[in-house]
């Protein structure tokens, strides 16, 4: 049974979508229809809903990574409708985990990770501190020089959460970081994921089709055809 | 560093795809190389033939190549009595041909000239030149082709000559040429009375403006310029040069498309990567560097294979007897500069598609689709 949450409600809005359209193929795919929603610093939540009805396109306008054909983003406050906006937002106020990990295969576990530190232009040496802290906390840090082909599901699934958190962003969008993983892997990067995303003191909104992940999140956003149709918490 | 290894890993990946650019900016520039330092070599010869042991030269105004250039006589004996001048000499050029060498380069000289006086005379005495009018001096190599020795009567065009000597030069043209007394030059090449220049020597650099200006005044058929100024105006010069340039350029293009085509096959086949990057923040800027790097990578690459391969044919060519002299192997480093500019400026042009539509490219759909 699902409520609607009110506890985290406190917080301030670091992600607000007001009257999001978005249509592909000229308009002939209506995919999102009027999608009002608020996220809460500090809070997570758990994007739910079946195949197609917009949960990834709205974390992608949510991320600055599409434009919505009508309506408003808002990050941290910030309308995003700008091109300086967009590349603020991806180097320092948002990271994507997705469920293909979406590495480059030919560089190694750190270049993969060290890649949204050069976008930033943060020196070298912060940059390598950074990245000892993420991969001794996800259990990678014996794996720094391997290159991604050599790593499990898991390990690349892991390095996709420490790129995602390499410029210390305070929203986490992540788009069913555990759907290519089994469920016992599947628990571990979870709890991962929460146990960073606590510690780092960031915002998580995922998108996921398992309920048993979903429940764990301190709120959960149903979606279904195109529309937000409840704000709720796992019980 | 990792903007480095983005640049480089690519190219890794693409072995092959990335060695045949390489090449063919490689072979571009070889051959960009070769062409322009033959033909910079071979003007460079035939001007050290009309500044040997002088400064000036004086021809035929507007005329369009030397071998049709007429200066009377008198005004060779007139200008060398000139208080300024040191020395002024009448060289008659002209074509002839032997038996299996159509074309062998005749110099009409007078016993003073410098390349009579100061070569290295393998055989004869330079004293003996011009004693009769059928003498001729051979060069060292034209005396090989012509099987010539001292003493040798050698047929050449209509007329049989006496070889009184042959010298040794460094100047290919020389070297394979027929020193004939002046006198035998221009009855020979129907050219009475006149030459094709006259070299001159004065004896005070300071000179020159006064020099030409007195050419001007008392023979307005005539100009004088000093060598430099020459080897940059004479036409044929230019044509040669702009020549070698365009062939170099044909060649560079090639190699630029080249370029073109691997870095589009490279941005279409890592639009996903290209995503990634975007995703995590790189710019489209930053996008655009990746690709323009590559290329620039590949660009510098083929153009320092390139060097080594031209440099290395060059001396090959310079092995083979028959171009002994024609071949000067020395390559300009303003010239090695100037073609390495241009092959990276070349991988750069052929960069700026691929480079555009990266820049373009939409994370979104590259990762949505692919």
């Amino acid at each position: 049974m699902m409520q609607v949450a009110e506890g985290n409600r406190n917080g301030r809005v670091v992600l607000q979508a007001e009257s999001l359209w978005k249509s592909y193929d000229e308009g002939t795919v209506v995919v999102l229809k009027g999608v009002d929603c608020a996220v809460f610093e500090g809070e997570t939540v758990a994007l739910c809903g079946p195949s197609g009805c917009g949960k990834s396109t709205l974390l992608h306008l949510l991320g600055g990574l599409d434009w919505a054909d009508r309506g408003r983003v808002s990050v941290n406050g910030a309308q995003v409708n700008r091109h300086s906006d967009l590349l603020r937002l991806l180097r320092h106020e948002v990271g994507f985990v997705f469920q293909l990990h979406n590495l480059i295969p030919d560089l190694t576990l750190a270049e993969n990770c060290l890649i949204p530190t050069v976008a930033a232009g943060i020196g070298r040496r912060i940059a390598q501190e950074r990245l000892l802290e993420l991969t001794e906390r996800t259990g990678l840090s014996h794996r720094l020089d391997h290159r991604i082909q050599k790593l499990s599901g898991g390990e690349r699934q892991r390095t996709a959460i420490c790129r995602a958190l390499m410029n210390r962003p305070k929203i986490l969008l992540a788009d069913e970081p555990t759907g290519s993983l089994d469920e016992h892997a599947s628990k571990l990067i979870f709890d991962l994921l929460l146990e960073l995303v606590a510690t780092e003191g960031a915002t998580l909104l995922m998108a996921t089709h398992d309920r048993g992940l979903a429940g764990r999140c301190d709120r959960l956003v149903e979606m279904h055809d195109g529309k937000i149709h409840e704000h709720a918490h796992a019980e | 560093m990792i903007f480095l290894k983005l640049i480089v890993t690519n190219l890794r990946r693409h072995r092959i795809r990335s060695l045949i650019s390489v090449a063919g900016i490689g072979f571009s520039v070889a051959a960009m190389l070769t062409v322009v330092t033959i033909l910079q070599g071979a003007i460079g010869m035939f001007s050290s033939i009309l500044s040997n042991d002088s400064e000036m030269i004086v021809f035929e105004r507007d005329v369009s190549d030397l071998f049709f250039s007429n200066v009377p006589g008198e005004a060779a004996a007139q200008i060398a009595g000139w208080a300024m001048v040191a020395h002024a000499n009448p060289v008659l050029f002209g074509i002839v041909s032997s038996e299996g060498h159509p074309i062998i380069t005749c110099f009409g000289v007078t016993p003073a000239d410098a390349r009579i006086q100061k070569a290295a005379w393998v055989e004869g005495d330079r004293g003996n030149f011009a004693r009769h009018e059928d003498d001729i001096v051979l060069g060292s190599r034209a005396a090989e082709f012509l099987s010539a020795s001292l003493g040798s009567q050698v047929q050449i065009g209509h007329a049989s000559f006496h070889v009184v000597g042959v010298l040794k030069t460094a100047n290919g043209f020389e070297d394979g040429g027929v020193f004939m007394p002046l006198a035998s030059a221009q009855s020979f090449f129907h050219k009475q009375g006149t030459s094709s220049v006259i070299t001159v020597k004065l004896r005070n650099k300071d000179d020159v403006a006064a020099f030409k200006r007195m050419i001007r005044e008392k023979y307005p058929s005539l100009i004088a310029l000093e060598d430099a100024e020459f080897t940059r105006s004479y036409s044929q010069f230019r044509i040669l040069k702009a020549t070698a340039w365009a062939v170099g350029g044909c060649g560079l293009l090639l190699g630029g498309l080249g370029v073109a085509n691997t870095m589009i096959m490279s941005v279409f086949t890592r639009i996903r990567e290209i995503a990634i990057l975007r995703v995590n923040g790189f710019s489209q800027v930053q996008v655009g560097g990746v690709i323009f790097g590559e290329s620039a990578v590949v660009s510098v690459s083929g153009a320092l294979a390139g060097l080594l391969v031209g440099t290395c044919f060059l001396y090959a060519l310079k092995l083979i007897p028959a171009l002994d002299g024609y071949v000067d192997p020395t390559i300009h480093p303003l010239l090695m500069l100037v073609v390495l500019v241009l092959a990276l400026l070349t991988g750069v042009a052929g960069a700026v598609y691929p480079a555009f539509y990266a820049m373009r490219i939409r994370a979104v759909e590259a990762l949505r689709f692919e």
